[in-house]
C-alpha cells in the first residue's frame, strides 16, 4: 500500500469542499486552527480534542547527555516538550483499519 | 483548551462566519487527520508537527501479576513528532 503524505494544502482543500468559503480563506482558517492550538501550548495549556486526542506540555529536568559519536558528556538543559496522546477512539479506528491479523 | 473552546476562539476571530460553519471547519481538520492516519498515511504540518502510524509486531507478553505468557497481536499505533518551530517556541 502506497503511503501518502497529507499536508496543509489537503486540509485546506477539505475545508474548502466542506464549507462554502474561498480557497484562500479556507487556508487561513486551517492556519488559524493550528495557530490557536500552538498558542495555547506555548502558554502551557493542555489542548484536548474529544475523539481525537490531547496535547500536553511536559517539563523535563536537567540531565547529563552524551554525544554518541565522541562519548563526550554534554549537559541537557531543562526544557519543555510536547506530548500527544491519541484518544481511544482514534487508536481503535487506526488499528481496526490497518491491522488485519485479528483472531 | 478543549475543542469547544478552540471553536469559540476561532469564531471570535471570524465574526463574519456562522458558528456552525466554524464547528464544521474545526471538525473537518481533525477528521481529515484521523482519516489519513486510518489509511496509513502520514500528516505533515510544517512548524507544528507530523502525525504518523507505527506498526508493532506481534509478541509474547507477560501478565505482570501471574507471569503467564500471553500472545499480543500485531497492532498499529498513532505517533506524533513535534515540529521544529513549535519545539523552539515552547523553549523561548
Amino acid at each position: 500500500m502506497a503511503e501518502r503524505t497529507m499536508t496543509r494544502a489537503d486540509l485546506s482543500e477539505a475545508v474548502y469542499q466542506e464549507v462554502g468559503l474561498s480557497r484562500n480563506e479556507s487556508a487561513d482558517l486551517v492556519e488559524s486552527v493550528l495557530g490557536e492550538i500552538s498558542g495555547a501550548l506555548v502558554r502551557g495549556e493542555m489542548v484536548k480534542v474529544s475523539s481525537f486526542g490531547s496535547f500536553c506540555v511536559r517539563k523535563k529536568g536537567r540531565r547529563i547527555g552524551r554525544n554518541p559519536k565522541t562519548g563526550e558528556e554534554v549537559p541537557i538543559l531543562p526544557r519543555r516538550v510536547l506530548v500527544f496522546r491519541a484518544s481511544h477512539v482514534l487508536k481503535n479506528r487506526i488499528d481496526k483499519s490497518l491491522t488485519r491479523s485479528r483472531g | 483548551m478543549t475543542k469547544s473552546e478552540l471553536i469559540q476562539r476561532i469564531a471570535e476571530l471570524n465574526p463574519h462566519l456562522y458558528h456552525r460553519d466554524v464547528e464544521r471547519i474545526v471538525t473537518t481538520v481533525f477528521e481529515e487527520i484521523s482519516g489519513a492516519l486510518s489509511r496509513g498515511d502520514r500528516v505533515e504540518l510544517r512548524g507544528f508537527g507530523a502525525f504518523s502510524v507505527k506498526r508493532r509486531d506481534a509478541r509474547v507478553g507477560r501478565n505482570p501479576r501471574t507471569g503467564d505468557a500471553v500472545h499480543v497481536s500485531e497492532k498499529h499505533i498513532p505517533f506524533f513528532k513535534t515540529g521544529k518551530l513549535l519545539r523552539e517556541r515552547l523553549n523561548d
